[in-house]
């Protein structure tokens, strides 16, 4: 039987590896790739929560998460976008400009 | 036991999946990779019995999302492997291992609150779907509304920061005002 | 009535704000001086007024306002105008008045001639709640402010350079300014804690409640409460050991000499143990009381024999105030309080008058105190030797003069305790007094006139100002004669003291041993300094090497002791604990600001502009949490 737990270390694993792709990743649009695949490991553990507790809050916060990653995802590859024709790159070294 | 294996399977691809995004040098490679990845968590949804967050999860993320991505990617030359240097990747890799391994700890120690009592219970007899209805528009009214004016603005700022006048970028505008105030000068002269 | 308490009261905090306020920056305004003047004159008439209705009508008690009022602790700001007050505020205010009319004509030249008139009026103001305040918190605030003030005007040429001592024992303004300062604070704390024992003890700081509780208490919180009084009162009247600031206090101007360093501030010890006789009369403290006494005959004979070599014209007649101050306190340790306050008024008047006439010369001598350079200026200087002398024979305690009275009283009050000792004490001092008072007047007055070798062109004080000093010259001559009605009016307030028929069996033989005293000591003087020609004064080189003569020149090496055994040691120790202070709590401090500087330094390198490495610091500290969050749970 699949207990809740599995999940969890799942959606803990999964999570791990898009925090992995954060701190190594240069280029921005690969950080994107990463910082989406935090985001549903994420949703993997609060639809496991909802399920185990038979509660529905967990998928109500996996919708909201959802519609926070599409909205993300619309305005962050827009500044991409602008990024990439005012530097003609996305590696965060070459954009690094805000040196203290 | 059938559960049991389409967890595994799922959990062993999806892991994998997300592995390659997370490391491969390609942009096609990792975002086909996170397209496929996301369709299979779909699956988890489906498995946990929330068949209308998997579908959302499908449409939105795997249609939507990445179909933005795909179409980002025409701006950018997808085809040339991507250059990262990468100072300390031992590092980057303890600190991951070490994340993964509080996870595990924390999880795999029994969960506390065996007696929670459900504030939405799943009502019997009725689909996922009606019920996810049920409570989206009664008790999470409000940020369903808020959600959706967020998107509305995304929406705007999307189209707004990569817009028509693609050669003519509003936010990095080289127009100096100064020429415009001094024309209003004259005007009011 | 009321209002004249207030008159009385604020008009001379009015003349010092006025000056202080108006006149701070600007340069020398002779409206400064009038205004003052005029408005101590008029707190001197309100208390004259005062006086008359007190006399008919008895005390007065007022309340301004609550001041501090905290739980059970209510303190107001009372004023009581009863036989005692109105006495020191006839005192304060008349020679207030004449000395800020003098200051007028002293301060002429002086660029500082507003702020002068400013702290000088302040102080008057100080005195005045010292005076009338109904409760001990209203004479510590007025105890202090006379203090601050003092150290104010002794430092008023605080530019002055510091010289060596043996050149100047009073080093320089600004030094004698903290000595006095400092000094006074050390017996302050025994005050202070006088008024903390009181308040602890009776819950509350008003006169007549202490008064009436103080039967209640213990035999030992009473002693501990006299002795730390006194502690307060030895500071401000400067009694042994704490005596050496007031010499020092006369590098201020004459006038500040004058008012507040012998007539009115140093007698607020005096009028402390007078106001707190019922304190002192009792039975259980009557050891301390005998202290007193002890302690004021010695500083009497103590201080006059200084006063025998000083040539020093200003301190010779700071001296002779010490002494004064002694005699003071052994009336008030006997129990004589009425004697002592009698004595205290008299005091005022003719030392005032003494200290304006060695003004005078001094002014005309360009600042010149050495008597030795002195001599025969009472061709030029007619009116102040008319003054000087008054006041030396007021001080001799001839007959006729005020001294004789007051200072006969005491002597007779020591006869009539059966304080033998005390009262030999006193009898030479006696004499001791009119042959130094004399011998400063003739080696100023009489004799050849040495000053015009070193070429000084002396000439007497404005008109105006030896007129505005007749009312002290009157009152030297006159205060005495009015000694039976003082007793009376002051006997209400007082405990009466009378003498013994035995004591006044004896009186014309004490008060002619006295005079015969006296009168010789006068005569030595003449002879010894007043001659001309032959019988001219000549240094006597031998006797100045001979051991007394620098035992007593040198202030009994008491300052010399003072400086080895207490300043010196306590440099040292400061230098040490400097140096601790540098080690540990400096080098903590520094630490502290040196470590947040550096980490500012080495986080600054975290701030690269590059998003990565930034995200890897969150990323660590999301970590960091993570593991909190672990360890929570596991542990809690």
């Amino acid at each position: 039987m699949i207990g809740v737990e599995h999940y969890l270390i799942l959606s803990g694993l999964l999570f791990s590896i898009g925090f992995i792709g954060v701190l190594r990743r240069k280029n921005l649009l690969m950080l994107f790739f990463a910082t989406e695949v935090m985001l549903n490991a994420v949703n993997i553990a609060f639809a496991a929560i909802s399920n185990y507790y038979g509660d529905l809050s967990g998928q109500m916060f996996a919708f909201f998460v959802i519609a926070v990653a599409a909205s993300e995802v619309t305005v962050g590859l827009g500044l991409l976008i602008v990024l990439y024709k005012k530097y003609g790159s996305l590696d965060l070294q070459v954009i690094a400009n805000m040196k203290g | 036991m059938y559960e049991m294996i389409a967890f595994y399977v799922f959990a062993v691809s999806t892991t994998i999946l997300f592995a390659i995004t997370a490391m491969s040098k390609n942009v096609l490679y990792a975002m086909t990779s996170l397209a496929a990845g996301m369709v299979i968590i779909s699956g988890f949804f489906f498995l946990l019995g929330a068949d209308f967050l998997g579908v959302v999860q499908l449409i939105v993320y795997v249609g939507a999302v990445m179909a933005l991505y795909a179409f980002a990617m025409m701006f950018f030359d997808a085809t040339r492997d991507i250059k990262e240097k990468h100072g300390n990747p031992a590092l980057v890799f303890l600190l991951g291992g070490l994340m993964a391994l509080i996870f595990v700890v924390i999880f795999s120690a029994p969960i506390i609150g065996e007696n929670v009592k459900a504030n939405y219970p799943i009502v019997e007899g009725i689909g996922n779907a009606q019920a996810v209805g049920m409570v989206l528009f009664t008790k999470y009214l409000v940020p369903f509304e808020v959600a959706a004016v967020m998107l509305l603005v995304a929406m705007i700022a999307g189209i707004i920061l990569a817009g028509k006048k693609m050669d003519h970028s509003l936010t990095t505008s080289d127009d100096e005002p100064v020429e415009y105030e001094d024309e209003l000068l004259k005007e009011n002269k | 009535m009321e209002s004249l308490v207030y008159i009385a009261l604020f008009a001379p905090l009015v003349g010092s704000l006025f000056a202080g306020l108006f006149f701070a920056r600007s340069p020398k305004n002779i409206l400064v001086g009038v205004v003052t003047s005029a408005l101590i004159g008029v707190a001197f008439i309100a208390s004259v007024a005062l006086a008359l209705h007190v006399a008919e009508f008895g005390a007065i008690n007022v309340t301004l306002m609550e001041w501090i009022g905290a739980g059970d602790l209510s303190i107001p700001f009372g004023f009581v105008v009863d036989e005692v007050s109105v006495t020191m505020m006839l005192v304060v205010t008349l020679v207030s008045t004449i000395v800020h009319i003098y200051s007028n004509g002293y301060m002429d030249h002086d660029k500082s001639f507003n702020r002068f008139f400013s702290y000088l009026s302040a102080f008057v103001f100080s005195m005045m709640v010292l005076v009338m305040s109904d409760n001990f918190a209203g004479l510590f605030i007025g105890w202090e402010g006379v203090g601050v003030c003092s150290w104010l005007l002794i430092g008023f040429w605080y530019h002055k350079e510091d010289r060596p001592f043996d050149e100047n024992p009073s080093i320089s303004p600004s030094w004698a300014a903290n000595e006095a300062f400092i000094m006074n604070r050390i017996a302050d704390l025994g005050m202070l804690v006088g008024i903390f024992l009181i308040y602890w003890n009776i819950g509350s700081l008003q006169y007549d409640v202490v008064f009436d509780a103080l039967p209640h208490l213990a035999d030992g919180i009473l002693v501990a409460i006299a002795i730390a009084l006194f502690i307060g009162a030895m500071g401000k009247s400067a009694q042994f050991p704490l005596h050496t600031w007031l010499t020092d206090a006369m590098e201020g101007p004459t006038p500040v000499s004058a008012l507040i360093h012998a007539a009115t501030m140093v007698t607020a010890g005096v009028f402390l143990v007078i106001r707190v006789n019922p304190l002192y009369a009792m039975d259980a403290v009557q050891g301390v009381s005998l202290f007193i006494a002890s302690l004021g005959a010695f500083v009497a004979f103590y201080a006059a024999s200084m006063a025998l070599s000083a040539r020093d014209i200003k301190r010779i007649v700071a001296l002779s105030t010490l002494s004064q101050l002694g005699y003071m306190f052994v009336a008030a340790g006997l129990g004589a309080y009425w004697i002592a306050l009698f004595h205290l008024a008299a005091h005022a008047f003719f030392k005032a008058l003494l200290f304006l006439g060695a003004g005078n010369v001094m002014h005309a001598m360009h600042d010149e105190l050495d008597i030795f350079k002195m001599g025969g200026m009472k061709k030029v200087m007619m009116g102040s030797y008319i003054y000087m002398g008054i006041a030396s024979f007021a001080l001799a305690g001839l007959p006729i003069m005020a001294g004789f009275y007051s200072k006969d009283a005491i002597i007779e009050t020591a006869f009539n305790e059966g304080t033998y000792i005390i009262w030999a004490i006193l009898v030479v001092t006696a004499g001791m007094t009119a042959f130094y008072s004399f011998r400063q007047v003739f080696f100023t007055f009489h004799g050849e006139e040495r000053y015009k070798a070193l070429g000084f062109h002396p000439h007497d004080m404005y008109k105006y100002v030896l007129v505005a000093m007749a009312p002290l010259a009157i009152l030297a001559i006159s205060f005495g004669w009015f000694m039976g009605s003082f007793h009376d009016f002051i006997t209400k307030a007082l405990p009466d003291y009378e003498m013994s028929h035995a004591t006044h069996h004896w009186a014309w033989l004490l008060g002619s041993i006295v005079i015969v005293l006296a009168v010789t000591g006068i005569v030595i003087a003449y002879k010894k300094y007043a001659g001309k020609g032959d019988k001219a004064w000549k240094r006597d080189e031998k006797f100045e090497q001979s051991f007394i003569y620098r035992l007593v020149t040198n202030q009994y090496y008491v300052p010399h002791f003072y400086d080895n055994f207490i300043s010196k040691p306590y440099a040292i120790i400061s230098e040490k604990f400097w140096k601790l202070d540098m080690a540990v709590v400096d080098a903590t401090v520094d630490f502290i600001s040196k470590f947040i500087y550096k980490s500012g330094d080495v986080s600054r390198g975290m701030q690269n502009g590059n998003l990565s490495s930034y995200l890897n610091w969150m990323g660590a500290g999301t970590l960091l949490l993570l593991v909190a969050a672990a360890l929570a749970v596991v542990v809690g």
